[in-house]
């Protein structure tokens, strides 16, 4: 395999898994915040906040996912080494 | 599919990515290590299921009762997205689904299947095979095709059109995107929870590993629950009149 392009795979599958790591991120902080603030106003409602709070953390895990997809492709099943 | 591995990742970690017990049957290449544990996992279901409803009482008890939580919790899945009416005839199609996928992903977390050694690759989650997840998204896809045919016949085509003809290649789109993610989002997530597994494995090779397999068998339950609950709605968003 020539070396630049393993060395180019391993940064791009880092920099892949990293950045998509960013947004999913905020966005479940910005959600478990809120799912907070909704338990501490009406806490009878903490089983159905959290059985959403957990279906859709995970919808936006999903895209960090996908960069990881991306990553183990590069790494394992990586198109451009023949 | 052809995986060319990286050689030294693979030497440095014991993690088998890509490596597959092939069968050859008719010419056609399987991979058999998947097929294990799937016709596995669907003789346990079929046993638990058989034996649940074998003897059934009134009042129930034992396995009865698990059967009947089961039963109605994949029907409140198929409830909660298609509405009161109408959702009935799916609820086997959404529960079968949750039943199977969660069987899978807690098949490859929960049972030691490294102490069985195959000839090439190892014995895992079905799931983390994409083959079996592309598979599971197009049944859904064809399913909720032929929920929206079925109910409203070539009347089902006019959603394309709608709110706005402008957006139809968009519309178009989303009947490819959704098996996509559908299938990547449990991929995914099951062959990144195993290799995080083997990889604190290798570093550490004792207790430290364990919540995060705790963690593991919890997200596969989600993620099973997730894949159920998106079917039971793009099949809710196809019966649904416009």
């Amino acid at each position: 395999m020539d070396s630049i392009i393993s060395a180019a795979s391993v940064i791009a599958a880092g920099l892949s898994v990293g950045l998509a790591a960013i947004g999913p991120g905020i966005g479940q902080g910005n959600a478990a915040g809120q799912a907070v603030e909704g338990i501490a106003r009406q806490p009878e409602a903490e089983n159905k906040i959290r059985g959403t709070l957990l279906l859709s953390l995970a919808f936006m895990e999903a895209l960090t996912i996908y960069g990881l997809v991306v990553a183990l492709s590069l790494l394992f099943a990586n198109p451009f080494t023949s | 599919m052809i995986f060319n591995t990286l050689d030294s990742f693979l030497l440095l970690s014991g993690v088998e990515v890509g490596k597959h017990y092939y069968w050859e049957l008719a010419g056609i290449t399987f991979h058999g290590q998947v097929f294990i544990v799937s016709l596995f996992v669907i003789f346990l279901l079929l046993v638990l299921s058989l034996l649940g409803t074998s003897n059934i009482k009134t009042v129930p008890e034992g396995l009865q009762n698990l059967m009947e939580y089961v039963t109605e919790f994949t029907a409140g899945i198929a409830k909660d997205q298609m509405g009161e009416s109408g959702y009935k005839p799916w609820v086997s199609f959404v529960g079968t689904l949750f039943l199977f996928i969660l069987g899978c992903n807690w098949a490859g977390a929960l049972i030691p299947w490294k102490l069985i050694e195959l000839p090439e690759g190892e014995l895992a989650a079905p799931t983390n095979d994409i083959n079996t997840t592309v598979a599971l998204a197009l049944i859904t896809s064809f399913a909720y095709f032929y929920a929206g045919i079925n109910k409203k016949g070539l009347g089902y085509f006019k959603r394309y059109l709608e709110p706005t003809p402008v957006l139809l290649p968009i519309n178009i789109l989303e009947d490819f995107t959704k098996p996509l993610s559908l299938s990547f989002r449990l991929f995914g997530n099951i062959l990144a929870d195993e290799l995080t597994v083997s990889v604190l494995v290798m570093l550490v090779p004792l207790f430290i590993p364990l919540p995060i397999m705790v963690l593991g068998v919890f997200a596969s339950s989600i993620q099973a629950l997730i894949f159920s609950t998106l079917a039971a709605a793009y099949i809710g968003e196809a019966l649904e009149g416009h």
